[in-house]
């Protein structure tokens, strides 16, 4: 309990500036877009006419000029990129960290075995993923209801619950790398986020690609098919969660007998 | 002098009652660059025993060890009699350490880092860290980074000291406390000893050891040369003898590290003092001076000695 808040507090800056820059741009985006519905006749002709561009972002399954659609790939983005940057930043550095900053000599010799520590600061990583998602997702239904729009609840719910798992299954990649550096583990976060974001768009463009999807989260995370569909992949998902099991596996079976210096 | 170079940490073989830290032919290297090398240690429960060598030696490596920060490559160790590798969280319960550099989660206030510290070990240590923290003048309500770098040694000696452990391992602990902390830090440490807490000292100060330990290992080049109480250390250990003007260095016994200068002789002195000064009355010198050899001169007495009697 004593690690856990101990590194809550010790993220709790940069969650809350993550968590308030993500549904502030959602807020503005969901405001947008009573404005945007009148003209999204023409916009939405627009869009669905780019090439690869549509497809890249799935502008040719849904309509621009619904609530889901524009949610979808606007706010899609927002949360699904956004989201993904956090968790694996915050995931890549969360065991590294104390190397580091060089506070992992005084952290493992006090009387708290490896495990434990391990243990501890995946809850205080899950539990910052929770709480940014659960703000989010409330920032979203306020703004929508203050629009004076329906909330789409299936849709809402099932688009936050994959962008929740994305996040879950980037966490725990990166947290087993995490479990492998001593420093520099802010860049390779990041960068393993956006490689992952841009395997997604390559796979929407190109048919001979789809099986990047199995590589990705940002697969299952795809805004557009959710919305069409109503559900989500569920052997993706599973997939998905599979790699970021590893990923925890990974970190305790390094970090439990990691030399450190 | 009772020191074998293979085993030099001396005591019964086998019979680890009473030991607060032993060590049996524990090896340590990172890569290709040497660490520890068959140590063999033994220090006693309730002992104030030292841990000298130069930089580089091999003390952090076998303390950061004994501590479970690294894993040794063979070998093994017990403190309190429990194995270092797999009792490890059972050994900190009863260790306090301070590290050679004290570094703590930026941001954070001392009263905070040592409420953590004693959180982590599920104890209530307020009423010794403020005690402690009296003694040592540190002001709790000041942010770890804001301190210099002799105030967070206090913090550090404060984490150490505050939960009442049984062991307490200090990599050199003084650095960077001026010579009044220096002082009421050893008062604090010694009442401690007093009290039976066992206490490990890990320096390359000799002044240090000297004053305050009462036993001694001498590591160099990852083995323990040397080991015994120390006044027999510092007994067997030469005088550096200057002398400008003529003398003949030949008429006198026992010299060592022989070095011409300008106008004059070095040499390392281990006899008789007064046979010394009988044969310098004889010859025309204009200056002597005779010091304590420094650390590294006496590493080298025992690195060519291996050991042996002088």
């Amino acid at each position: 309990m004593t690690l856990i808040k101990h590194e809550l507090k010790q993220g709790g800056l940069s969650l809350m500036i993550w968590t308030v820059s993500i549904a502030f741009l959602l807020v503005v985006c969901i405001l947008l877009y009573p404005e945007m519905k009148s003209d999204m006749n023409d916009v939405s002709d627009l869009f669905a006419s780019m090439g690869s561009f549509t497809e890249a972002f799935g502008m040719d399954q849904v309509s621009f000029g619904t609530l889901e659609g524009f949610y979808a790939v606007e706010c899609g983005n927002i949360l699904g990129l956004g989201g993904a940057f956090f968790a694996a930043f915050c995931a890549a550095a969360m065991l590294s960290k104390e190397e580091k900053e060089h506070t992992a000599e005084f952290l493992l010799t006090h009387p708290v075995s490896r495990a434990k520590i391990i243990t501890d600061k995946l809850i205080a990583l899950m539990l910052q993923i929770i709480i940014l998602n659960a703000v989010n997702l409330a920032v979203s239904l306020v703004s929508i209801a203050w629009i004076g729009e329906d909330i789409m609840w299936k849709e809402l719910l099932l688009l936050h619950l994959a962008y929740f798992l994305l996040q879950v299954e980037l966490a725990g990649i990166c947290f087993g790398i995490s479990a492998f550096l001593r420093k520099g583990s802010l860049g390779i976060g990041l960068g393993i986020a956006t490689v992952l974001y841009f395997l997604n768009l390559i796979a929407n463009i190109s048919d001979q690609a789809e099986f990047l999807n199995y590589i990705t989260p940002f697969g299952y995370a795809e805004g557009t098919d959710i919305v069409t569909n109503a559900s989500l992949d569920g052997r993706l998902v599973a997939l998905g969660m599979v790699y970021g099991l590893l990923g925890i596996a990974a970190a305790y079976w390094q970090y439990c007998g990691k030399d450190i210096r | 002098m009772n020191t074998v170079r293979n085993n030099p940490a001396g005591g019964p073989a086998g019979s680890s009652a009473g030991d607060a830290i032993r060590t049996k032919n524990l090896t340590r290297s990172y890569g290709k660059a040497r660490g520890i090398i068959d140590l063999n240690l033994c220090v006693k429960e309730g002992e104030f025993f030292g841990f000298i060598g130069p930089n580089g030696a091999g003390k952090s490596t076998t303390i950061r060890t004994l501590l479970g920060l690294i894993r040794p490559d063979s070998g093994s160790g017990e403190i309190f009699g429990k194995d270092i590798v797999k009792e490890k969280k059972a050994i900190l319960k009863e260790v306090g350490y301070l590290p050679s550099e004290a570094v703590f989660y930026q941001g954070m206030r001392v009263r905070e880092i040592l409420k953590l510290s004693a959180d982590l070990r599920k104890k209530d240590c307020s009423q010794r860290a403020r005690q402690l923290c009296e003694r040592l003048q540190l002001d709790v309500s000041r942010k770890v980074e804001e301190l210099s770098f002799g105030n967070r040694k206090k913090v550090g000696i404060v984490c150490a000291l505050q939960h009442d452990p049984r062991l307490l391992v200090l990599d050199e602990p003084t650095s960077g406390l001026d010579p009044l902390m220096q002082r009421e830090f050893f008062n604090i440490l010694k009442e401690r000893n007093r009290e039976g807490v066992t206490i490990f000292l890990s320096s390359h100060i000799l002044s240090e050891i000297q004053q305050n330990c009462t036993r001694t290992a001498i590591v160099r080049e990852g083995q323990i040369t040397a080991c015994d109480s120390v006044e027999a250390l510092m007994k067997t250990s030469a005088k550096r003898v200057v002398v400008h003007g003529g003398i003949r260095t030949e008429m006198i016994p026992g010299i060592r590290d022989l070095q011409q200068m300008d106008h004059g002789w070095s040499f390392l002195y281990t006899g008789d003092m007064n046979e010394l000064i009988r044969v310098l009355s004889q010859c025309h010198i204009t200056d002597l001076s005779v010091s304590e050899p420094d650390l590294e001169e006496i590493f080298m007495h025992y690195y060519q000695d291996g050991g042996e009697a002088r």
